[in-house]
């Protein structure tokens, strides 16, 4: 089974003013490639911090963090723009799409950043309109953020996320600003892109919607509490 | 480097997202280039101006003048006389006609202030005693009839020739040609009237240009022996006499290469009959020109900084904008890093908005600056209406009325070069600071 990712003994410090705070105090897990993995814990326990160092936003104090081979800890800020770029998807609880941007703008955004920046052509067009269709949305390329719902922000977000055909998608509380119903519908379009075997990682710290994924992981104080496994 | 065009366009839509604000930051920008190439263009009318008027004394003559001596040197020099005897005198005009071969040509003249009259009209002209080549020489053209002659100089005749000014003054109804008028008690027969004509530059230490309206043109000869050399002006309580034989000697040099050497000649032969005296001046149109040159390189500066320190103003307003926008789109430019964005992607961001803001607001101010002449048209019309009416004519506002701004062509690129670069230098500190933004703490901004 080959990983997507793998974290070993991932710590990382803050200084919070002058007091120095150990965030991770060495934390290891594996992704193989395919997986879902929900990670929980309350606030303070480190779950932010990781999910920051999975997005290669931050660099590990010690430790190592590999994605597709390559080890993220030692990168130069260029090096980790591109990783960003091209092997994480992410997806936010508050969206964060361009307000003054339209829905397909907004999905092309992580295609401007490509290595060497192509030009968007015809080719890459098709792709943002099938995406754009695969989540629902592709009558409404034209509209901006403000003129859609939280659950169609959030899946304008998802296609983002997916346009660069990137290895991992991270996904932070991507329901934590929805109802129910429509927590349903994204958690389904999650599921979706898990069973066509893209792997992803989500924080939450809603048990229901943990559940829904292969695995969980418990964290506290910095460390790994405890692991679940569901049957998928 | 990424799609130039797309990032351009994507800048411009940020752009729009607040347009009275882009709009007013542009403003300065917009006016900033528009006030170098209008302080250009009327440096570059004003110093044409001065030009002309140094053209029209000819850039092949050489103007010798009569200068009334400062009153202590007069006083010491004539302590027994009541008369002030200076200037050119008729031997200096010998000298210079009969000795220096490269003139080709020397016109002496005579000039007096004298009161005309033709029936009840009177007015005060300058009665000018002069040649026939005197015409040729100031480029004056004839209305009507006919200039002095060779034959009148001899015989002396009671003849004269009105410049348009003093013909309309003293004709209102008739026909001059063939009329009499009075000067200094004697009757002088019109045989012509001269075309109005532009005033020439100020020679000979006075401020204002020479006018040729308001002459009378009679015989040298018929001047002297009519008139004399002796002027006396009566005055309540006192009276004052001048005796000056010539007050101007025109001379046409064969070649324009030979004007600067002939004026240094001039000068010498010149100081052999004037010793204790400096009561002439050699004036070379070619030497003014230079003088003028000089004095648009100092005029250009000075406006061009003027116009330059707007500029500045106008990219300091830009670097505040793109200092508040950088802060208020924090969030953007997180989502844009997480996405993939390299610090270097933001830099270009912020930095081809502010380019597209500068830039637009030059091109503005260049379609602004090429109305400068219009504009100033406009402005002429107002001030003429508000400011000069009933005042009379003073010489600022002659000044003011006959400058014609005249735009530079290379100051367009110039100032919109500028307004770019502005765009760069001011964009480039906001640019740098949302780039170095730490990429967890911009989304988390809310």
């Amino acid at each position: 089974m080959t990983l997507a990712a793998e974290v070993i003994n991932l710590e990382k410090d803050y200084m919070l003013g002058a007091v120095p705070v150990q965030a991770l105090r060495g934390v290891s897990i594996e992704f193989p490639r395919g997986d879902f993995v929900a990670i929980m814990g309350s606030s303070g326990s480190g779950k932010s911090t990781l999910l920051n160092l999975l997005g290669a936003l931050d660099r590990p104090t010690r430790g190592k963090y590999i994605v597709a081979g390559r080890d993220v800890s030692q990168m130069t800020d260029d090096e980790l723009s591109t990783i960003r770029n091209e092997k994480i998807g992410f997806i936010f609880q508050s969206y964060n799409l361009i307000p003054q941007y339209t829905v397909l703008e907004n999905i092309e955004v992580p295609m401007h950043y490509r290595t060497g920046y192509p030009r968007i052509g015809p080719l890459q067009q098709k792709r943002i309109q099938e995406l754009a269709e695969l989540v629902g949305l592709g009558e409404r390329l034209d509209h901006r953020p403000f003129q859609l719902s939280g659950g169609q922000q959030q899946r304008v977000a998802i296609a983002r996320a997916l346009v660069n055909d990137p290895e991992i998608i991270l996904a932070d509380e991507p329901t934590g600003n929805l109802d129910s119903k429509t927590e349903h519908e994204i958690m389904e379009m999650l599921l979706r892109l898990n069973r066509e075997g893209r792997t992803i990682i989500m924080v939450t710290h809603e048990p229901a919607v943990a559940r829904l994924a292969k695995r969980q992981i418990y964290m506290k104080d910095g460390l790994i509490a405890g692991e679940g496994i569901f049957p998928g | 480097m990424p799609n130039l065009f797309r990032t351009a366009q994507l800048a411009l839509k940020s752009l729009m997202l607040h347009k009275l604000r882009s709009g007013l930051t542009m403003l300065g920008i917009v006016f900033g280039v528009f006030s170098v190439i209008a302080m250009l263009a009327i440096g570059e009318g004003a110093s044409q101006q001065a030009q002309q008027q140094v053209l029209a004394l000819g850039a092949t003559n050489i103007i010798v003048r009569s200068v009334k001596p400062p009153r202590e040197n007069a006083s010491q020099q004539n302590q027994n006389s009541f008369v002030l005897r200076y200037g050119l005198k008729r031997v200096d005009y010998d000298l210079l006609s009969m000795t220096i071969p490269t003139v080709l040509q020397a016109v002496p003249i005579r000039e007096l202030m004298k009161a005309c009259r033709y029936l009840h009209r009177e007015m005060n002209c300058r009665i000018v005693g002069c040649s026939p080549e005197y015409l040729d020489m100031n480029h004056l053209d004839l209305a009507q009839g006919r200039f002095i002659s060779d034959k009148d100089r001899r015989e002396k005749t009671n003849v004269c020739v009105l410049a348009s000014g003093t013909a309309d003054e003293l004709f209102q109804y008739t026909d001059p040609l063939g009329q009499s008028v009075k000067i200094a008690d004697r009757r002088y027969t019109v045989v012509g009237i001269t075309k109005a004509r532009e005033a020439s530059a100020a020679i000979g230490g006075s401020m204002s240009g020479q006018e040729y309206n308001q002459d009378i043109y009679i015989p040298l000869e018929t001047m002297r022996v009519r008139m004399g050399d002796l002027d006396i002006d009566r005055r309540q309580g006192s009276f004052s006499a001048e005796e000056v034989e010539l007050n101007q000697i025109t001379l046409r040099i064969t070649d324009v290469d030979q004007v600067m050497p002939t004026a240094d000649v001039i000068r010498e032969s010149l100081q052999q009959n004037h010793r204790t005296a400096n009561d002439y001046s050699v004036v070379v149109p070619q030497e003014l020109l230079k003088q003028a040159a000089q004095i648009r390189v100092i005029f250009n500066v000075v406006l061009g900084s003027i116009a330059a320190i707007s500029l500045i103003v106008g990219g300091i307003g830009i670097m505040n904008i793109m200092l508040a926008t950088v802060t208020e789109r924090t969030r953007e430019i997180g989502i844009r890093r997480a996405l993939g964005a390299k610090q270097h992607d933001i830099t270009m961001q912020f930095l081809t908005e502010t380019i597209v803001l500068a830039g637009s607001g030059g091109l503005i101010g260049v379609l602004l600056g090429l109305s400068t002449p219009l504009v100033f048209d406009g402005l002429k019309v107002v001030a003429e209406k508000f400011f000069f009416e009933g005042g009379g004519a003073s010489e600022f506002s002659e000044m003011f009325t006959n400058l014609n701004p005249k735009i530079v062509p290379s100051s367009l690129p110039l100032a919109f070069g500028i307004s770019v670069g502005i765009g760069v230098i001011f964009g480039l500190y906001p640019a740098r600071s949302a780039a170095s933004l730490d990429p967890i703490e911009a989304l988390r901004h809310e």
